[in-house]
């Protein structure tokens, strides 16, 4: 396969495939949809759309390192939290400027991804997944222990970061700086994997030992990917900190992690546009489940089974269970998520 | 330093190294054998917990509610293990980690279900209510004696099925070369149903021992898990002694760095500066240790034989 057929795989550049078309209508939908929906005068979309927007940018940042880099990182909640205690902590103390919490952030989640990731890469496999998750549930119970800052109960953030001229404020400008860094996210994700480190990264990961023969230091090339995974996740964190103005250790309980690796493989892990996709999937689920299954007791009633109805409404508290079974499902017989799903409806076109 | 107090520590430090070892020792046969990733296994910790609850609280009887509850809980495993687990053996770690990810969903729902969200207190029986002066000045409650007792009986148990019955040959076998085991004529697909199950009901044993505690509750499995999965990094993935001996260290040096740490920082910090910092490193303390043990050898302390 030439250079280029590779990137247009992709990068739909040229000839739109359904993927590019797919990706398009999803974003253009995000630039306009909460906007029109809260003018409108439902704003609850507004806040949807900014939580998948924030989730969305976290799921792309741990498919660079699990879907490009195959390090399955199984501890990237804690990354969410850190960014997000980087807004907290110093508003706490009333220092509300943007411009200290955003270099905060970076600055100690790139420390954190550098010191554990160093000691987690030394390993492979099952314990690279288990020792990720075990030094995000040490965040977790740090901050647990942390009284001043609310341990378990958490911590109210009363002003958002304050910028020069973007008031984030205000929930529709915070949508939009939201989405723009999505949008920004996803083009330093695909520069990365494009660039010369990125086919370095890849390469590793089909095959270490080859990389290394061919004279590169592995080790380097993939901690400085999981730091810049890292820094990007409490980007993103630091975002939805803003945005709910508050924050809990619960944000990095290890059942976040996995929500956020069901968001990659679910998209599509190793795609650019997938963990988007994976994101929004989630959210509707987590959003939808409930009512549909309720609609579905609805219409047994209709039909005169109003035991059953019932009992179906009753169940839609248990949504969760629903939620596992797909996950099984999913990942025993949809591989590749729903970006393999388009790929191979595309194929068959092509064919 | 106060003696009771520190024995006390210290029978407790025992009491969540051998519940760690019974999660832990199932976690290890199951990946050293299986090569098999399983984040639901606190699950079976908690059905054992709620299962063991109710048949004590039915029977009226704490040992047969408990005697009872060990096959129910291996039934469990059996039952996973057929339906949803079997299929997932040829996968990658990573399809493991989701679908077992997708497990606990469901058993957490399905507990939900079935009993209430609101947990269930487990009474002990008179005989087991007692304290014990196990030194003169140290008094300790009798179950937590009984706890230490059964965990260790129980790690005895497998070290002598392990090293000594034909099962645990197989075991062995299987753990270090899976595909020759197969060769040899032996049914792999019941060994590792019979692991998976063996597995199954010491996690379960764990919960129902933990229960007339903490009670039972659902996410129980959850938390003490990772705990468990640090255990085994420790100890070295696959390795039953390495599991035995990092539970036992683990559950130590949580509960001493639990009541001790700010004792220990106030000999070169101020009072405050130590009461504030203490329970936070302490918290962290067992991960710490994760951290150092994989600087020197990131195979664990007891590195299963190369496959």
């Amino acid at each position: 396969m030439s250079v280029e057929a590779k990137t247009n795989r992709i990068l739909p550049i040229g000839a739109i495939g359904l993927r590019g078309w797919v990706m398009i209508a999803v974003l253009a939908f995000l630039a306009v949809g909460p906007y029109t929906a809260h003018v409108l005068g439902q704003g609850f979309y507004l806040d949807l759309a900014t939580r998948l927007v924030c989730l969305s940018i976290a799921a792309v940042s741990l498919n660079l390192i699990l879907g490009y880099g195959g390090m399955i990182s199984f501890g990237h909640a804690a990354y969410i939290g850190l960014g997000a205690y980087c807004v907290g902590i110093p508003a706490y103390y009333d220092y509300t400027s943007g411009f200290l919490h955003f270099p905060l952030t970076i600055v100690v989640c790139g420390l954190f991804a550098l010191i554990t990731g160093a000691l987690c890469l030394r390993t492979k496999g099952v314990y690279f997944i288990m020792i990720t998750m075990a030094f995000s549930q040490m965040v977790y119970f740090f901050f647990v222990s942390l009284d001043e800052y609310g341990a378990d109960d958490g911590l109210t953030i009363d002003y958002r970061s304050e910028f020069p001229v973007v008031d984030i404020e205000d929930g529709v400008t915070l949508y939009y700086v939201c989405f723009v860094s999505l949008l920004a996210a996803i083009y330093i994700v695909h520069r990365i994997v494009h660039s010369r480190f990125g086919m370095a990264i890849r390469g590793s990961r089909s095959n270490e030992q080859r990389m290394r023969a061919v004279g590169y230091n592995t080790y380097a090339y993939r901690l400085t990917c999981y730091v810049i995974s890292g820094v990007m996740c409490g980007y993103a964190g630091a975002l939805l900190g803003n945005y709910t103005n508050f924050i809990s250790p619960e944000m990095m309980d290890w059942t976040r992690s996995g929500e956020l690796m069901f968001m990659v493989i679910v998209g599509g892990s190793g795609s650019l546009f997938g963990p988007v996709l994976g994101a929004l999937a989630f959210l509707q689920l987590e959003d939808q489940l409930p009512h549909l299954i309720q609609l579905l007791g609805g219409a047994f009633g209709d039909l005169g089974f109003s035991e059953l109805g019932q009992g179906i409404k009753d169940f839609s508290k248990h949504w969760r269970l629903i939620f596992g079974l797909l996950l099984i499902l999913t990942v025993l017989f949809a591989r590749g998520g729903i970006d393999g799903i388009l790929k191979s409806i595309e194929r068959r076109r092509r064919d | 330093m106060d003696t009771a107090l520190l024995v006390t520590q210290l029978m407790n430090g025992l009491q969540l190294g051998v519940l760690l070892f019974l999660l832990a020792s199932g976690l290890t046969l199951v990946f050293g054998i299986m090569d098999f990733v399983n984040l639901a296994h606190g699950s079976f910790y908690m059905v054992g917990a709620f299962v063991s609850a109710s048949l004590v609280l039915a029977l009226d009887s704490f040992i047969l509610g408990v005697l009872l509850a060990v096959p129910i809980v291996v039934a469990v495993g059996v039952l996973t293990e057929v339906i949803a687990v079997r299929n997932l053996y040829p996968r990658n770690h990573l399809d493991h980690v989701l679908a077992t990810f997708g497990l606990i969903l469901i058993f957490d729902e399905l507990t939900h279900i079935i009993w209430s969200p609101e947990g269930i207190s487990v009474p002990l029986p008179h005989w087991l209510q007692g304290q014990v002066e196990l030194l003169p000045g140290v008094i300790l409650p009798s179950y937590r004696l009984v706890i230490v007792g059964a965990g260790l009986a129980i790690a005895c148990a497998l070290y002598y099925v392990v090293s000594h019955t034909r099962l645990g040959m197989l075991i062995r076998a299987g753990a270090s070369n899976r595909t020759m085991v197969g060769a040899l004529g032996i049914d792999i697909k019941t060994l590792f149903t019979l692991v998976f199950a063996i597995g199954a009901g010491l996690a379960g044993f764990a919960g129902m021992l933990i229960a007339p505690i903490t009670n039972a509750s659902i996410g129980m499995g959850n938390d003490i898990i990772i705990t468990a999965f640090v255990v085994i990094i420790v100890g070295g993935i696959g390795s039953m002694k390495g599991a035995f001996v990092a539970a036992i260290i683990i559950g130590l040096i949580d509960t001493l760095g639990r009541s001790y740490l700010d004792d220990f920082f106030k000999l070169f910090l101020g009072d405050e500066a130590a009461e504030t910092s203490a329970p936070a490193i302490s918290a962290m303390l067992i991960y710490i240790l994760m951290a150092m043990v994989l600087v020197f050898k990131p195979q664990g302390l007891f590195p299963p034989k190369v496959r």
